[in-house]
C-alpha cells in the first residue's frame, strides 16, 4: 500500500513539476541553463558562405564536437581537411599537415565565431556576454539566440550572430560579417558521446 | 745628494712625466675586441663583425615578472611605448595587436613583388584557375577570413602566402592580455632592438639603465610596485659582466691592499717604508700601460684590470731592499753593500720574469700580447726604480723594524723539515701522474671558460628565447658581394639550395634579406612574370569558367598587376621604419670592400638533429652558391682553442728561454736545476690540485703558471745564492714578500668572477708551494750533519 501510494505521490509531483516548467517563460536564463545540462556533444555540420562577390556560395562540411566545459574542435572534411581545436583561450590550426597555434584574441575573424558557438553550447552566459550583447526570442520548441559584440573594433568585423535551436540543441549558426558578407552552418546533433 | 743619485731621479721623474702623458693620451676600450685576434681568418673575421656589430649583441629580451597577468599586459604595453619614443632603441616589439598594420599594408603593397610563387606559369589560363580555385577553398575553410577580405584585389592568394610563409617561420609567442608572454603565462616578454652596437659595452649599459627607468616609472604609474623587469642578450650581459668584474676587481684590489699594507706595516712598523714600498709597483705600472698605449694604440680593460696584479711582484723588490738591509747596523754604505751584495740575484730573478713575458708578447690574441708588454715594461721600470732611485730617496735614518728574529726561527724550522725533502719529488712525481692520466680533459676547450655569464643566466635566456621564437643565431650563412644586389643575388641562390634540406627537417628553417628586400633582378623577373591588363583579362575569362567568381568583379586585382608591370619596384627605403626594415639592417649589411647578406639557420626543435645543424650538409648543398656556411659556436671556440693552444706553446718557449738564461747566468747545471726543479715541481702541484678540484685549466690558468715562474724564481735564486742556508734576513724578507703574494691573489681567488678566481687561485698555491719547495729542497741533508 505504501509503495503505491508514494509512486502516485511522486507522479503527480512529476507532472506538477513539467506544468510549473512549462509555465515558466522561456528566458535567457532557462535556455543556458538547459544547454548546461550537455556535457559534451557531437554533431555534423554544413557550412555555407555567402561572400558577395561569388555568385555560388561556398560549402564545407564536417563535424563539431565539444567537451563541457570549453573543449571545441572543428573538423571540416570538405573541400579540403581542417582541424580547429579551441581549448581555453588557444586555438590550434591544422591545415595542409601544419599545425599553427594561434591565441583566440588575436584572430578575432576566426575567435568570434568559435567563441559563440562554444559559450552556446557550454550556456556559459558569463563567457558570452563577456563579449556580446544577449538577447532571444521564440519558445521552447524554437528559439533564437542574437549575439551583437560589445566592442567596437569587433563590431567593424562582425554585425550579430544568431544562434538557433529547440531546447537544448542547437540548429543553425548565422553570421553576418560587417562588409555584408555571411556564413550559414547547419548543425544536426549525432548520437553517441 | 750628489751627482751621481740626482741624475737617476730626474731620469725618473721625466719618464713618469712622458708615461702620465702616454697613458692619459691613450684610448681605453671595453669591448671585446681585447679576445680578437689581429690577423682574422674571413671565418674569424665575420665572427669579428657578428660579436661587435651584428644582430646577435643587439637584440634584448624583456620579461617582466610578478604582479597579474592585467597588470603585465598594461606594464608591456607602457614600457613598449617609452622605449620606441626612446632613440637608444631602434625597434621594440610585444606583440601587441594593431602593431603590425604598417608591415601588412606593406607586404600587400608589394605582394607581387615579393612572393616567391610569382612565376609566367602561375599567370597562364591553368595556372590562374588552379591558383584562384585554391584561395576559394582558402575563403571556404575557416581560417579564410583573410583571403576572403582579399579576394576581389588578390584572387590568387598572394598575400596569404605571404603570411603564411611569416607564420611558418617559427613558434610564435604565446598572447597574454593581448602581449607576448611566456607558454607558462608567468611573464609577459617584449623584444628590443639597440640602436648602438653590441660591442658598445658604453651604450648596452646605458639602454639597460634605459629600460630599467622606463620601467620603474611605468610600475609607478601603474601602481604595480611588485613587478620586476630581467632583461637578457649578449649586449646586457657584456654590460652586466663588466660592472661584475669592475665591482669585484675594485672590492678585491682594496681588500688585498688593506691587507697586503697592514701586513708590511706590521713587519715595517713604519708608514714611511710603506709608502716607499709601493713606489716600484705604481712606477711600474704606470710604464707599462704607457708601454701598451705607444705600442698598441688602444689600452683593453683586461690589460688595466690584470696588469697590476702580472707586476705584483715589483713589491717584493722594495721587501727585499727593506728587509735585507735592515739587518745591517753600519749605517753608511750599508745599501750600497747590499745592492753589491743582493742586486745581481734580483737582476737575474727580474730577468726570468721578463723572458718568461716576453714570450706573451707574440701572442694573436691581443689581450695576452698586451698583458706581456705591460708586465715586461713594467718589470723593468720596476727594478731599475729600485735600483737606481729608491735607495737615494730614502732618508738618511730610513730603517724598517730588524726581522732576523723571525728569519732565524724560519731557518731553524727550515732546518728541521730538512728530512721531509723527499716530499717534494713524491708530491711532484704523483701530480706528474695525475695531470698524465687527465690529459685529455686538462684544458678548457671552449670560450665558456673565460664566461662571466652565470649559469643560470644563461638558462634564463634560453627560456626567454624559446618562448620568443627568437633564434639564437649560432647558425649563420654569409652571402657576400660587391654592392647589395649582388650579396642579395646570392643569397637567393643559397636559399633556393637550403630549400629541400628544410623540407628533409635538417633545417628547420632560415631567414632571408630577400625575403624583404628581393634582388632587382628577381623583381623584374617576377614582374615579367606578370601578363598585360588585356591578356590577364582574357586568360581569367577562360580561367573562371565554372567557378563562382566573375572576372569582372576582378578590376582591382589587374588594376595592381598593371602598376607593377608598369616599373613600381621595392626599395630598401619602403621598408624603413618598419619590422621588415629592421629585419633587413640586421641582415644585409655594408662591409669593407662590399655587401653581406647574413642567413640566419634555425636547428630543428625535435628529431635526430635536433638544436643541431648537419655543417657537411649544409655545405654541401651550398656548394657553387657563392654563400659561406659559420657556426658562430664552433668559431668562436676554435678561435679560443687556437689562442690557448698558441698560448701553451709560447709559455714553453719562455719557459725554454728562462732555462737558457739561468744556464748562461749560472754555468752550473747543478744550480740551474736547485733554481728550476722548486718551481716545475710547484707549477706540477698546483696544476694537479686545481684539477683534481674539479677545474678545466685555461688561459688565466696559464698566465697564473707565468706569473708562478716569475715570481717563484726570485725565492729560488735567494735559495741557491745563499749556498743552501740564506742569512736570517734574507729568509725573513723572502716570507715577506711570499706572505704579500699570497694575500693578494688569495683575495683575488675568492672572486665570483671566474677569470679573476683562475688566476688568483693558481698564483696564491703556486708561490706559497714554490717557496716551500725551495726551502725544503735546499735545507742541508739531515745525514749530511
Amino acid at each position: 500500500m505504501a509503495p503505491r501510494a508514494s509512486r502516485i505521490v511522486l507522479a503527480c509531483f512529476l507532472a506538477w513539476a513539467m506544468a510549473a516548467a512549462a509555465a515558466e517563460p522561456w528566458t535567457l536564463e532557462r535556455l543556458m541553463r538547459s544547454l548546461a545540462q550537455t556535457r559534451s556533444a557531437r554533431a555534423s555540420f554544413v557550412e555555407k558562405k555567402l561572400v558577395r562577390i561569388l555568385e555560388r556560395p561556398l560549402v564545407a562540411s564536417g563535424e563539431l564536437s565539444f567537451v563541457a566545459p570549453d573543449h571545441l574542435e572543428k573538423r571540416t572534411l570538405r573541400p579540403r581537411p581542417e582541424l580547429l581545436r579551441l581549448q581555453g583561450d588557444h586555438l590550434t590550426v591544422e591545415r595542409a599537415g601544419r599545425s599553427t597555434s594561434l591565441d583566440l584574441r588575436s584572430y578575432p575573424e576566426v575567435g568570434l565565431f568559435l567563441e559563440s558557438i562554444r559559450g552556446t553550447l557550454a550556456g556559459d552566459r558569463q563567457a558570452l556576454e563577456r563579449v556580446y550583447r544577449l538577447s532571444l526570442e521564440g519558445n521552447e520548441a524554437s528559439w533564437v539566440l542574437t549575439l551583437v559584440p560589445t566592442e567596437p573594433q569587433m563590431r567593424a568585423l562582425v554585425e550579430h550572430i544568431r544562434i538557433a535551436g529547440r531546447s537544448a540543441d542547437v540548429s543553425v549558426i548565422e553570421i553576418l560579417q560587417a562588409n555584408g558578407d555571411s556564413t550559414l552552418m547547419s548543425v544536426q546533433r549525432l548520437a553517441g558521446p | 745628494m750628489t751627482r751621481r743619485t740626482l741624475l737617476p731621479l730626474a731620469l725618473w721623474l721625466a719618464a713618469l712625466a712622458a708615461a702620465a702623458a702616454l697613458a692619459a693620451g691613450a684610448r681605453y676600450t671595453a669591448d671585446l675586441s681585447a679576445f680578437l685576434p689581429r690577423a682574422p681568418s674571413p671565418a674569424q673575421q665575420l665572427l669579428v663583425d657578428q660579436l661587435r656589430e651584428g644582430a646577435v649583441g643587439r637584440v634584448m629580451l624583456l620579461a617582466i615578472e610578478g604582479a597579474d597577468a592585467a597588470a603585465r599586459a598594461a606594464l608591456s604595453r607602457r614600457l613598449a611605448q617609452s622605449l620606441r619614443a626612446d632613440a637608444r632603441f631602434a625597434y621594440v616589439a610585444n606583440g601587441a595587436a594593431g602593431s603590425a598594420e604598417r608591415e601588412r599594408t606593406l607586404l600587400f603593397a608589394h605582394r607581387y613583388l615579393l612572393s616567391p610563387a610569382v612565376t609566367p606559369q602561375r599567370y597562364t589560363e591553368a595556372g590562374l584557375r588552379e591558383a584562384i580555385g585554391e584561395t576559394l577553398e582558402r575563403v571556404a575553410s575557416s581560417a579564410g577570413a583573410l583571403a576572403q577580405a582579399l579576394l576581389a584585389r588578390d584572387p590568387t592568394g598572394e598575400m596569404a602566402a605571404l603570411v603564411e610563409a611569416q607564420l611558418a617561420e617559427g613558434p610564435r609567442p604565446a598572447l597574454a592580455g593581448g602581449v607576448w608572454a611566456s607558454r607558462d603565462g608567468v611573464r609577459a616578454l617584449l623584444l628590443a632592438r639597440t640602436a648602438a652596437a653590441g660591442a658598445d659595452t658604453d651604450a648596452q649599459e646605458a639602454a639597460v639603465g634605459a629600460v630599467r627607468a622606463a620601467f620603474a616609472t611605468a610600475a609607478a604609474e601603474l601602481g604595480a610596485p611588485e613587478a620586476r623587469v630581467r632583461l637578457t642578450g649578449a649586449g646586457v650581459f657584456a654590460a652586466e659582466s663588466r660592472a661584475l668584474i669592475q665591482r669585484e676587481a675594485l672590492r678585491v684590489s682594496v681588500l688585498g691592499a688593506l691587507l697586503i699594507a697592514a701586513l708590511l706595516l706590521a713587519a715595517y712598523r713604519s708608514l714611511a717604508a710603506l709608502a716607499f714600498g709601493l713606489l716600484p709597483v705604481l712606477t711600474g705600472a704606470l710604464v707599462g700601460v704607457a708601454a701598451v698605449a705607444a705600442g698598441f694604440g688602444v689600452v683593453h680593460g683586461i690589460t688595466l684590470g690584470f696588469g697590476a696584479t702580472l707586476i705584483g711582484e715589483a713589491v717584493d723588490y722594495a721587501i727585499y731592499l727593506f728587509v735585507q738591509t735592515g739587518a745591517t747596523h753600519a749605517e753608511a754604505g750599508r745599501r750600497e753593500a747590499w745592492l753589491a751584495q743582493f742586486w745581481p740575484t734580483i737582476r737575474l730573478g727580474v730577468l726570468t720574469s721578463i723572458f718568461g713575458f716576453a714570450a706573451l708578447l707574440l701572442s694573436a690574441f691581443p689581450g695576452l700580447a698586451q698583458l706581456g708588454m705591460y708586465s715586461v715594461c713594467g718589470l723593468v721600470a720596476a727594478a731599475l726604480f729600485t735600483r737606481y732611485v729608491l735607495p737615494s730617496l730614502l732618508p738618511a735614518g730610513f730603517r724598517v723594524r730588524d726581522l732576523s728574529a723571525l728569519g732565524a726561527r724560519l731557518g731553524r724550522a727550515r732546518a728541521a723539515a730538512g728530512r721531509w725533502r723527499w716530499l717534494v719529488p713524491a708530491l711532484a712525481l704523483a701530480a706528474a701522474a695525475t695531470l698524465l692520466a687527465k690529459r685529455d680533459t686538462l684544458w678548457a676547450q671552449d670560450l665558456s671558460a673565460l664566461n662571466t655569464v652565470s649559469a643560470q643566466d644563461q638558462a634564463y635566456d634560453g627560456m626567454l628565447r624559446a618562448d620568443l621564437g627568437a633564434s639564437d643565431a649560432r647558425y649563420l650563412l654569409v652571402a657576400a658581394g660587391s654592392d647589395e644586389e649582388e650579396a642579395l643575388q646570392v643569397a637567393e641562390r643559397a636559399a633556393l639550395a637550403l630549400r629541400p634540406l628544410v623540407a628533409e627537417g635538417v633545417l628547420a628553417g632560415f631567414d632571408s634579406p630577400a625575403r624583404y628586400l628581393p634582388s632587382a633582378a628577381t623583381q623584374r623577373a617576377r614582374a615579367e612574370s606578370l601578363p598585360d591588363p588585356r591578356l590577364l583579362r582574357a586568360r581569367l575569362e577562360r580561367a573562371l569558367r565554372g567557378m563562382p567568381l566573375r572576372a569582372a568583379r576582378l578590376d582591382g586585382f589587374v588594376a595592381d598587376v598593371a602598376q607593377v608591370r608598369a616599373g613600381a619596384r621595392l626599395r630598401r627605403a619602403d621598408l624603413e621604419g618598419t619590422a621588415l626594415g629592421v629585419a633587413l639592417d640586421s641582415l644585409l649589411l655594408r662591409r669593407a670592400g662590399g655587401w653581406q647578406a647574413l642567413l640566419p639557420l634555425r636547428a630543428p626543435a625535435s628529431g635526430p638533429a635536433a638544436f643541431a645543424i648537419d655543417a657537411a650538409r649544409v655545405r654541401a648543398a651550398l656548394a657553387g652558391s657563392g654563400a659561406l656556411f659559420l657556426d658562430l659556436k664552433a668559431e668562436a671556440d676554435a678561435l679560443y682553442a687556437g689562442y690557448l693552444r698558441e698560448a701553451i706553446a709560447l709559455s714553453a718557449a719562455g719557459v725554454a728561454a728562462v732555462l737558457l738564461l739561468l744556464i748562461i747566468a749560472l754555468r752550473s747545471a747543478g744550480r740551474v736545476w736547485r733554481v728550476a726543479a722548486p718551481l716545475a715541481a710547484a707549477v706540477l702541484l698546483t696544476a694537479a690540485l686545481l684539477t683534481a678540484a674539479g677545474q678545466a685549466l685555461n688561459l688565466l690558468h696559464l698566465v697564473g703558471f707565468l706569473l708562478v715562474v716569475a715570481i717563484g724564481s726570485n725565492y729560488t735564486l735567494f735559495f741557491d745564492r745563499g749556498g743552501g742556508a740564506p742569512a736570517a734576513n734574507v729568509l725573513a724578507s723572502l716570507a715577506l714578500a711570499n706572505a704579500t703574494t699570497v694575500i693578494g691573489f688569495g683575495v683575488l681567488a675568492s672572486s665570483s668572477v671566474p677569470l679573476l678566481r683562475a688566476i688568483g687561485s693558481t698564483v696564491a698555491l703556486g708561490t706559497l708551494l714554490a717557496l716551500l719547495f725551495a726551502a725544503l729542497l735546499s735545507a742541508p741533508r739531515a745525514d749530511a750533519r
